[in-house]
């Protein structure tokens, strides 16, 4: 194809020329042909381009919640820290701390608060850290038991029995005016709150004597 | 009369005009399939594209109703069960539905597969099928969740923990599934987002396609021995077969499909009458502890297997072989897609569908009785046989005591009665020497924990005394020769009952090397 040619297909002539002139009327002309594909591929690229801009947004949309794992937390209170008595394990509960309105009871969580000694605690997550289910606190073994698949923790919250890979998750605390703080505000899992460790390969070292 | 049938062809026609069904419609319904295909064996893919519609419509009816939201979901749902004339009905049927859809979708895989209906040129309606599996486990999950109680909030829980086994993008994925950091407002709202339009969305168009080819390249013939698949010839041969030994689809073949889809839709109905609906249990509370999250029926295998690997194979496991399975189910049709159809020539294929029936069997029963699982109020609530107790001394009651004040009923049963996670005790002083007892009690070991910090040495002589009298009475306690050397001969026999020895011998010398 020359650029004469090229030139000469300007609208008004390709109209002139398509139905009378034999050789135009074939539908396999590479000038007509070439014409429309290239409005054709124009206009896909068109429809490209804008749907590469639409989806900067939507994408950032749809990506909202993966944010850093601290955005999400902050110090949340226990109640006053002398309602712990030490020595003992208490259930203790908690509002999350980005509560939406529409979230009913799901906002309300609860830990365990050990508390060594005076002014000195562990804050125990609920959940396994199996696969996330409720453990229950049995003071008088000085044991928590998992109700899904039997995983145990001694009263320290490390690892006794069961599948669990590791012992309970933590939470950091702090005391501040009289209450005790913890920095609380996501769900406990492997990935957020420790890495996979190792299971020590001797059972039963009683690793609660620490 | 003929007036009104006159009237009924021009409607007709002017109708037609403008959607021109008429052909392709008659097309699908009169194209010729072979003989013996009309069999009560090809009726599962029709009852499962029945059973989607009855989701479809009985979801439709049920979202008039319910609140997609955390705050009101599970009162919304108490309203459907108790205040809303048969809104129970509407959700048993859809509870029912969707476990039969599930139930038939693999029966169909299963019958496909054995028929060998996924070789050429049906690979790709092969694959698709693997699709639509998936969204169908998907949708009985997700629907789980709209169900939101206690086993929703826990079972979003344990989805949330094997996402956050992903390497790197654990995290990420967590905070995506949830739609933020914590089982909340924002994950119930995008569950049901994906229950309500993206998989059925998903699901209806994959469905369509897969009954597309079904139509286009006709049904999988019966499955003859010795009769091989060629990618050359199959083509011919089979318009030969539906051409010579062939029949229209409707009605030869169709009626058997109307009777089982019905048969089916009257079972759903039946079970939903007699069952009701499923749930909703507790209120999605986190704080509310006292609770056993289990998933649904689907899903009870994956529960057992979760808590039979070992930790250390845990998470390879639960990552990798879902993607190996479904890489399998995909590539089958690629390996294997020439050659023998017949079962009766496919031994491994037998043994395939075989084994993993037998297997799913096998770990959805241990599903429905969770040994693993402590019994967590047994301590309490289960009292020792009074005859383990007769004439027994008080340092043997003593143990009984401790034996229930320290949950070891949770996990180990005496008299029937207790946890399943360890073994029963009715004779453990036949198996292990009172050594033995106390060295376990103290260390633990496998899956018990260690008791040697949480019961002073004057609870475990009372606990290994009380295990000493568990025996037979014609059968004596296990002990030690060695000890017998020391002790001078006062090892038990036959003749002695147990509770006699225990008592006075453990005084002195175990308490001390049981140190913990």
């Amino acid at each position: 194809m020359s650029n004469e040619e090229h030139t000469s297909s300007t609208p008004s002539a390709q109209s002139a020329t398509a139905p009378v002139a034999g050789e135009a009327s074939n539908p396999n002309d590479p000038r007509l042909v070439s014409r429309r594909w290239l409005l054709f591929k124009a206009s896909i690229a068109l429809n490209g381009i804008i749907g590469v801009v639409l989806a900067v947004p939507i994408l950032r949309y749809f990506f909202a919640p993966w944010r850093k794992d601290a955005s999400f937390n902050s110090w949340v209170s226990l109640g006053p820290s002398n309602a712990f008595p030490a020595g003992e394990t208490r259930l203790a509960f908690y509002k999350n701390p980005s509560a939406n309105s529409w979230d009913g009871e799901t906002d309300n969580v609860a830990c365990y608060v050990r508390s060594e000694s005076a002014n000195q605690f562990s804050v125990f997550a609920i959940n396994c850290a199996h696969l996330g289910c409720p453990v229950r606190w049995f003071p008088q073994s000085q044991l928590f038991m998992c109700p899904c698949h039997g995983g145990v923790y001694y009263a320290d919250g490390s690892r006794a029995s069961g599948p669990p890979e590791r012992g309970l998750f933590t939470y950091d605390w702090k005391i501040a005016s009289g209450e005790l703080l913890i920095d609380a505000g996501q769900m406990p899992t492997l990935s957020n709150s420790a890495k996979l460790v190792k299971i020590s390969t001797s059972n039963g070292d009683c690793s609660c004597s620490s | 009369m003929q007036q009104l049938k006159q009237t009924a062809t021009r409607v007709y026609d002017w109708l037609e005009l403008r959607l021109r069904f008429e052909a392709p419609l008659k097309d699908a319904a009169l194209h010729p399939v072979p003989r013996n295909t009309a069999s009560w064996w090809y009726v599962f893919g029709s009852a499962a594209f029945t059973l989607l519609f009855l989701q479809i419509f009985t979801g439709i009816l049920l979202a008039l109703v319910y609140v997609p939201s955390a705050g009101e979901a599970w009162s919304s749902l108490n309203v459907l069960n108790h205040q809303i004339p048969l809104g129970w009905f509407l959700r048993a049927l859809h509870g029912w539905g969707s476990n039969f859809m599930v139930a038939i979708v693999f029966i169909h895989m299963a019958q496909v597969f054995l028929f060998g209906s996924y070789k050429f040129p049906r690979e790709l309606t092969w694959i698709v099928g693997v699709f639509l599996l998936l969204m169908t486990l998907g949708m009985a999950f997700t629907g789980q969740v709209l169900r939101f109680d206690q086993d929703a909030y826990w079972g979003l829980g344990i989805g949330a923990s094997i996402a956050s086994r992903v390497p790197f993008i654990g995290g990420g994925l967590v905070h995506l599934l949830l739609g933020g950091a914590i089982i909340a407002g924002a994950t119930l709202s995008r569950f049901f987002a994906f229950h309500v339009f993206v998989i059925p969305g998903a699901l209806l168009l994959f469905a369509f396609v897969h009954v597309w080819m079904v139509l286009k390249l006709g049904i999988n013939e019966w499955p003859m021995p010795g009769r091989l698949v060629r990618r050359s010839i199959y083509l011919a041969e089979y318009k030969q077969l539906t051409h010579q030994d062939g029949i229209p689809f409707i009605p030869g073949a169709f009626w058997k499909d109307l009777v089982f889809s019905g048969a089916i839709l009257a079972a759903v109905a039946v079970c939903a009458f007699v069952c009701g609906p499923y749930g909703p249990s507790g209120q999605p509370d986190p704080s509310i502890i006292q609770t056993v999250p289990k998933p649904d029926f689907s899903f009870l295998w994956i529960y057992t297997v979760l808590s039979y690997l070992p930790p250390e194979m845990e998470t390879p496991f639960i990552l990798i072989a879902p993607l190996l399975a479904i890489a399998g189910l995909l590539a089958l049709p690629f390996f294997a897609s020439e050659g023998e159809k017949s079962w009766h020539r496919r031994p491994v294929a037998v043994l395939t569908v075989s084994t993993i029936a037998v297997c799913w069997g096998a770990l959805t029963h241990l599903g429905t009785t969770t040994p693993w699982s402590p019994h967590m109020s047994a301590w309490s609530g289960d009292p020792i046989p009074v005859r383990y107790l007769q004439s027994a001394t008080p340092l043997v009651r003593q143990g009984a005591v401790v034996f229930q004040a320290k949950q070891c009923r949770n996990c180990h049963s005496i008299g029937g009665a207790g946890g399943e996670r360890g073994p029963a005790l009715d004779e453990v002083a036949t198996r292990m020497t009172i050594d033995q007892m106390r060295f376990k009690v103290v260390t633990g070991g496998g899956n018990m924990p260690a008791y040697g910090k949480n019961l002073s040495p004057a609870e475990i002589e009372a606990l290994v005394s009380f295990l000493e009298t568990l025996h037979p009475a014609n059968e004596p306690p296990a002990y030690d020769a060695s000890r017998r050397a020391v002790d001078g001969g006062s090892a038990p026999t036959g003749s002695v009952p147990a509770p006699q020895n225990s008592a006075p011998q453990p005084a002195a010398p175990p308490g001390g090397n049981s140190g913990p």
